[in-house]
């Protein structure tokens, strides 16, 4: 019974899908309550854009969900919140004013901001709920703000009429509208150097959560920009999909650097989503470049890439977060350094995280690979592009994605590896017990639908393509090649992932029958690991995750900058026997310690500034309610 | 569509059995250049021959990862196989990829490998994955750039058309940007398959290791596939550079007359390459591993000249 | 970088031919079948089981260019798992003589054991002291053995070959 929220979630994901599904198909409706809330009325509408999002938040909340009722209850607070979260996901796609919008978009935070809370007792979870509550309310500040001036300016409420009027507004005002509206959405997609609230949310929330707020949360920021760079404000000048770009390409190159040092294995899986939401922007500013520039078929097909990787992301991810999950479920950690083994003591977790592992380390043929390599082909569209500025913008984008794609791949190697291969580092994880039926079968599912979505791209990008010419108001691109092949802007570029995945298939079958063909041994015999001879091997002489990532450190010490702790006991009798080393080599975010703290800083000391004016004094008060009526006589 | 099949079966012959040619000529050019008489030109043959009569000695701590690593190094370096021009220029696989493709092929093997260098336990097998991931990840944004290079000027990412564009261009080698790309690509030949200055194939020293350290754990029968599809890689990194851009010998059309042109104009520049390649590894030391980083980031700037040069002339 | 080119194409080729060479066969193998398995290919991991370090330099001598030993298709490997034959070195002492074990163990079959120099055989000057195991063949089975203290690299290369059938 106490199961039943999310049994409901699972349900309401369902729905979701469908009616997401029947939107992307192309079907439309409306819902107006005019009397429900002032200035405007809730009012949703359906859309192909607002539908793919909808199809998206029910397609990943049905795993999430099915997890969930796997995993220990909670509260009853725990419960109803992520009931309410799920549900308020569910309506900001379909948000058509202002009011709608505000409502769906601030009980999705404050659900969320619950969910983060789930510990109550740590300091750290405390803390991770602060900061996510403060950066959620400022994006929310910045976005009513653009909201309601936007309002103002066309005069009404509503997405629709912004977007008749939009062309009407002078330039100062259409940009003033993007920055605040951008600042706010790029909040919450976790944007360099608006991510902070990222690592610490993540992993404080419960799995399932998690996997929910990095999988589809954090898109609805995307849903947000595509919106305000693409669709109400029409067509903007260059310096919008610049800005998208670069900070695309920082947020992908600085998010995997951050995932890189990390022990935590969710905070390492919380940096990837910066990481690869750095992707989508790559796409995203690509398209509205191209989109501002009027080549319209790379414009389609940067936003089709930005979409792929939305929903790419969306399941491997969450099919990471929630193997993260069973893994922190059995070993009671989540410290990487105390993990291993676990392939052997979780057989399927272990399975389902290597092919997570292998969808976000872009490989072939899965899912990841597809949308990266569709970015690349965008970004490469810049060949159309005559100014050199522009084309030195996007050789940026080229370089950080290439970048990118092989760090994910070292960062994977060591979050899978670390984990689940060797010998178990403690006791816990020696121990460990394989999840249960319900989790492993919402693993599964996120599995194979990684595989589907990797096999697929030739059913997969004609969808995208109709979502994006109705977002930007074109003609849906020509075929895309055939069932078996995608087909790239005429020749330019071609991917068949199917007859890839059959080409491997076959061709691990090769060394299979030629081995015994050429009459090769098959004698095996079981021993222990080369140690050089050595007598005790133990866990202790495997590789740590410390270890994995220092040539890493060394490579970028300018950004990590590195600071030691080296902390040797000896033994009292002797300063010549040791007992024990214990070695840290953090790594230092500079985003708090060049932006936050001094911005914290300079806030502080304007509050206490601003503290005199509360002097107590009743005298003063009176001169300032005197001071005010003045003032408004005068400008009245 | 039995000459595609049959060009397949070819071009997979081709360099499944010329990969270990190829080792040996290099091992043997590198003794010979040493004063010594060096192994003979076709002793790849005899080890992998040797290895597979042995048996297999397999670590108490692996999992189904180490025994299965050895089966996708093969399996990604044969279908590799079909998308680089070899012997003609648009290969059977062709239309299913381009270079892209080809890169993150390359990394799927690397990433297995790496999990099987940490599945062992041993701390040889973790430095070496560590190692050879940070190596891969940084000589990527190389690759990609002088990629991006040679797409601008061929306007295409598909390898036969980018083969088929250059070899109509006769006064190719002239061309600044295409010489930048080529040596940023060399650079890279020579990180990715682990050749002198960046990893030492023959070293015997653990902590000097970076590729043969994750293979210190294999053994008969998987030994033999891992040591052939690490010379496989060396193939066809060497026939990518070599065909990409000295396309010549290389037509669109398939039959054995222009197949055995190919392979004749293959041959020709692999010998040319292997020369290079030898004269290197026998007179440049090998570098200290974090001076490596300084080495991929000159060949990023040799690419993104290579960039530069093509998109200000265009 | 060009002046060792230079020394290389000017000095050309150093390697000497072989002589004839010798071993005494204590033989838990047949020497056919030994040729059978490793005549064209074989990969040796030499393990130093306590010695004083000369063997190791006449060792070292075979694999530069007057001795050289690849061109007889046999090359130096450093993990055991890679090797054929262990050719063993020193008197095995007590510290050595679990890790020669596990180094014997961790090396896959079909494998040979050749024990090099006099310490090898029985342990030399170092027998019957406190230290010492005395001779591999108290530790691993032992196929051969090229006496000498030290065995030069002629000797050692004589031997090699004969142990693998291949005496030219």
């Amino acid at each position: 019974m106490d199961r039943l929220a999310y049994g409901l979630a699972a349900l309401v994901g369902l729905a979701a899908t469908a009616l997401g599904g029947y939107g992307l198909a192309g079907g439309v409706g409306a819902i107006r309550l005019a009397w429900l809330v002032p200035l405007g009325g809730l009012e949703l509408t359906l859309d192909p854009l607002g539908g793919f999002f909808l199809a998206l938040i029910g397609f990943t909340a049905m795993p999430a969900s099915i997890y969930a009722m796997g995993s220990s209850p909670g509260e009853r607070r725990d419960r109803f919140a992520y009931l309410v979260f799920v549900l308020s996901m569910c309506l900001v796609p379909l948000a058509a004013n202002t009011m709608t919008f505000a409502i769906t978009w601030e009980l999705m935070s404050l659900a969320s901001y619950f969910l983060v809370l789930h510990d109550r007792e740590s300091k750290a979870s405390i803390h991770a709920g602060w900061v996510y509550a403060v950066m959620t309310h400022a994006g929310l500040a910045c976005l009513l703000a653009g909201m309601l001036l936007l309002g103002a300016w066309t005069g009404s409420p509503r997405f629709e009429d912004w977007r008749a009027a939009a062309p009407a507004l002078s330039g100062t005002a259409r940009n003033a509208a993007f920055a605040l509206l951008a600042l706010g959405f790029a909040g919450k997609a976790g944007v360099i150097p608006l991510h902070v609230w990222l690592p610490l949310a993540h992993p404080a929330a419960p799995s399932h959560v998690s996997a929910l707020m990095s999988g589809v949360m954090i898109k609805l920021g995307v849903y947000g920009l595509l919106r305000v760079s693409l669709d109400w404000l029409g067509v903007g000048p260059a310096w919008w999909g610049v800005a998208i770009l670069v900070a695309g390409a920082a947020s992908s190159v600085i998010g995997v650097l951050y995932a890189l040092v990390e022990h935590d294995l969710k905070r390492l899986l919380a940096f990837h989503s910066i990481e690869n939401i750095g992707i989508i922007l790559l796409g995203l500013g690509s398209a509205v470049l191209y989109h501002g520039a009027g080549l319209s078929a790379p414009a389609l097909l940067g936003l089709a890439a930005a979409l792929y990787h939305t929903i790419n992301h969306a399941a491997f991810k969450a099919l990471l977060f929630l193997g993260a999950g069973a893994v922190v479920h059995a070993t009671a950690t989540r410290n990487m350094e105390e993990m291993g083994g676990l392939i052997k003591r979780m057989p399927w977790t272990a399975a389902c995280f290597l092919v997570g592992s292998a969808a976000i380390a872009a490989l072939p043929p899965l899912n990841g690979f597809v949308s990266e390599w569709l970015t690349f082909v965008v970004l490469f569209q810049s060949r159309h592009l005559d100014a050199v500025g522009l084309n030195l913008v996007f050789i940026l984008g080229i370089a950080s994605l290439a970048l990118t794609g092989g760090l994910a791949m070292a960062c994977f190697v060591k979050a899978f590896g670390i984990t689940f291969l060797a010998l178990p580092r403690s006791d816990a994880a020696a121990r460990a017990h394989e999840a249960p039926v319900t989790m492993r079968l919402a693993m599964v599912a996120l599995a194979a639908a990684c595989v589907a979505l990797g096999l697929g791209p030739t059913l997969v990008i004609p969808a995208l393509g109709a979502v994006a010419a109705s977002v930007l108001g074109t003609a849906p691109p020509a075929t895309v090649g055939d069932w078996l092949t995608l087909r790239v802007s005429g020749g330019y570029a071609s991917l068949s992932t199917l007859a890839i995945a059959v080409a491997l298939a076959v061709s691990l079958l090769v060394p299979l029958v030629a081995l015994p063909l050429v009459r090769a041994s098959r004698r095996t015999r079981d021993y222990e690991t080369w140690g050089c001879g050595r007598i005790v091997q133990t866990a202790r002489m495997e590789y740590t995750a410390t270890a994995f990532a220092y040539p890493f450190k060394r490579v970028f010490d300018f950004f990590y900058r590195p600071t030691k702790h080296l902390d040797i006991e000896f033994h009292p009798e002797s300063r010549f026997f040791v007992e024990r080393i214990e070695y840290e080599n953090p790594a230092r975010s500079i985003f708090d310690d060049w932006l936050y703290r001094p911005a914290l800083d300079v806030l502080r000391a304007g509050a206490r500034a601003a503290r005199t004016l509360q002097s107590g004094s009743a005298n003063l008060y009176l001169a300032y309610i005197l001071a005010a009526l003045l003032l408004m006589l005068v400008l009245a | 569509m039995i000459a595609d099949v049959a060009a397949a079966v070819v071009q997979v012959l081709v360099v499944g059995l010329g990969a270990p040619l190829l080792v040996g000529a290099l091992r043997t050019l590198k003794a010979r250049l040493v004063g010594r008489r060096g192994p003979r030109l076709w002793q790849p043959y005899a080890d992998l021959r040797k290895l597979l009569g042995k048996e297999v000695v397999v670590s108490t701590t692996t999992s189904w990862v180490f025994r299965a690593t050895p089966y996708v190094l093969v399996a990604t370096m044969l279908v590799t196989a079909l998308i680089v021009p070899v012997t003609v220029a648009r290969p059977p696989l062709a239309f299913a990829g381009n270079i892209i493709l080809l890169v993150y092929l390359f990394m799927l093997g690397t990433f297995f490998l790496a999990l099987a260098g940490l599945d062992a336990g041993s701390a040889f097998g973790g430095m070496g994955s560590s190692r050879e991931v940070a190596i891969a990840a940084l000589a990527e944004p190389t690759v990609i750039v002088a990629v991006f290079a040679l797409a601008l000027r061929a306007d295409t990412i598909d390898l036969g058309r980018v083969v088929e564009r250059f070899g109509r261009e006769p006064w190719l080698a002239a061309n600044p940007a295409h010489l930048l790309a080529f040596a940023a690509f060399f650079i890279v030949m020579l990180a990715e398959t682990g050749r002198l200055p960046v990893d030492n194939p023959a070293t015997h020293l653990e902590l000097t290791m970076i590729h043969e350290a994750m293979v210190l754990e294999y053994s008969g029968r998987y030994l033999a596939l891992v040591e052939w599809a690490g010379a496989m890689k060396l193939f066809l990194f060497m026939a990518l550079l070599a065909n990409l851009f000295v396309p010549w010998g290389l037509t669109g059309a398939v039959g054995p007359g222009p197949m055995l042109v190919g392979l004749l104009a293959l041959a020709g520049k692999l010998a040319v390459l292997v020369c290079a390649v030898a004269v290197l590894e026998t007179t440049v030391a090998k570098l200290r591993l974090f001076r490596v980083p300084e080495l991929l980031a000159g060949s990023f700037a040799l690419a993104f000249l290579s960039l530069m040069a093509v998109i200000l002339v265009r | 970088m060009f002046r060792q080119l230079r020394t290389a194409l000017r000095v050309g080729i150093v390697t000497e031919p072989v002589a004839r060479g010798e071993i005494e066969r204590i033989g838990t193998r047949l020497a056919s079948e030994i040729a059978r398995l490793f005549g064209r290919s074989l990969a040796i991991r030499q393990v130093d089981a306590g010695s004083c370090n000369g063997c190791e330099l006449e060792i070292a001598g075979l694999t530069g260019p007057h001795y050289d030993l690849e061109r007889f298709g046999v090359h130096f490997v450093a993990s055991p798992r890679h090797a054929d034959c262990l050719l063993v070195t020193g008197p095995v002492t007590r510290n050595m003589a679990e890790a020669l074990r596990r180094t014997w163990q961790a090396t896959p079959d079909p494998k040979f054991v050749v024990a090099v120099g006099d310490c090898g055989r029985d342990g030399g000057i170092f027998r019957g002291s406190y230290a010492v195991v005395g001779g591999v063949a108290d530790v691993v089975p032992v196929d051969a053995v090229i006496p000498g203290c030290p065995p030069s690299p002629a000797a050692l290369l004589g031997g090699l070959l004969e142990a693998i059938g291949r005496p030219r």
